[in-house]
């Protein structure tokens, strides 16, 4: 069985680690230090162990983990088929990534490129086989989440695409078709829903506890954006939001500075107990 | 009384929802804003607090649904903790 490759140990990385191992794929996980990967593990592992409780199957953790292996570089996935990258949604930071993947990745190999944001087609450029990367927006939690968007780049083969929509269904998901376009549906809609409701909170026109509750009982969300975006990361709905910005040059795109604040005070959400919400550490 | 499990538990979800007014044998997931992530902290947090841990076969949401049941809960797996 081929192993896939899963470049970057984040909130995203971690749980299509999980996704994938426990729907009977072999992982190499890959991030930039060791320390990074054994939290991840760790994480793994609660999660596995929560999974029940959230809804999802009975699973064994030992199994899970079993299926998964870490290595400290992109070039940890040099021997892979397929490639899943997961790393932060900041322009630079992704190129890096990419050359790395396609000077060691062999000819063949399929580049995912997990973004809520970035142009499929501006990743693609900066590898020499465009026709091999496509792009798939993943949800959080990932295994929780039962459809994804699937994006095609301007040169992605249709053979590609075919590879990634087995590999998906393979991990329970149902692939939603959408063009190469900034932010694709979701986070054209769901970024500048955030922002602005960050700005509520900002002009002080309701706390996030109100703003959220609108959503909730009034619309029928599940949960509010200033909850959703702890759950995402403050800083990644940051990014997200600043990628826009820069790529549509549309001032409706402009980031709130309370976003600006909590990312650099580092009240990133769930993730570091705190954002919009405190959170019960682990 | 106030240190009872059932007392710290409440204090827990209420701290978290302020908004809500909540007894120890409501069920917090029937409230409507709470959910299924909550749980995970809740776990997180009676086993940081009490020093137990809960074995798979417990992670069951029907054990965390009123302050009652996730004392009982603590109890079965901490006898001296058990509530009276």
């Amino acid at each position: 069985m081929t192993v896939i490759g899963v470049i970057g140990a984040g909130v995203m990385g971690v749980g299509v680690a999980q996704n994938l191992a426990q729907t009977g794929h072999d992982v190499v996980l890959v991030d930039k230090d060791e320390r990074i990967l054994s939290d991840a593990l760790a994480t793994i592992a609660r999660n596995t162990r929560m999974s029940r409780l959230m809804g999802g199957p009975a699973l064994d953790a030992d199994e899970v983990l079993a299926r998964i292996t870490t290595a400290v570089g992109a070039a940890g996935a040099a021997k892979c088929d397929l490639v899943i990258e997961n790393v932060t949604e900041n322009w630079e930071t992704k190129r890096q990534v990419y050359e790395v993947l396609d000077a060691e990745c062999g000819p063949d190999t399929v580049f995912v490129v997990n973004t809520s944001a970035i142009p499929i087609t501006k990743v693609a450029a900066v590898t020499g086989r465009p026709d091999k990367v496509v792009g798939v927006h993943f949800m959080n939690p990932v295994p929780a989440k039962p459809a994804v968007e699937l994006i095609p780049g301007f040169h992605t083969s249709p053979e590609t695409v075919q590879r990634t929509r087995d590999l998906l269904t393979a991990m329970g998901k149902k692939s939603i078709d959408v063009k190469d376009s900034c932010g694709f549906v979701s986070n054209r809609v769901l970024m500048l829903t955030v922002n602005e409701a960050a700005y509520l909170v900002h002009e002080g026109v309701a706390d996030a506890e109100s703003v959220d509750e609108v959503f909730r009982s009034c619309f029928g969300h599940p949960m509010g954006p200033l909850e959703t975006a702890d759950l995402i990361g403050v800083d990644t709905i940051l990014y997200s939001v600043e990628v826009l910005y820069e790529h549509y040059a549309d001032s409706k795109y402009r980031p709130c500075p309370l976003l600006k604040q909590m990312t650099d005070a580092g009240l990133h959400g769930r993730k570091t107990g705190r954002g919009f919400y405190t959170y019960a550490s682990n | 009384m106030s240190n009872t499990p059932t007392q710290q538990i409440l204090d827990f979800v209420r701290g978290r929802y302020p908004q809500a007014e909540i007894d120890e044998t409501q069920d917090i997931f029937a409230l409507g804003f709470v959910n299924s992530l909550f749980a995970m902290e809740l776990v997180m947090f009676v086993e940081k607090t009490f020093g137990v841990t809960i074995p798979n076969e417990e992670l069951r949401i029907d054990n965390f649904r009123t302050a009652s049941t996730m004392a009982a809960l603590v109890g079965r797996l901490s006898p001296t903790l058990a509530v009276a």
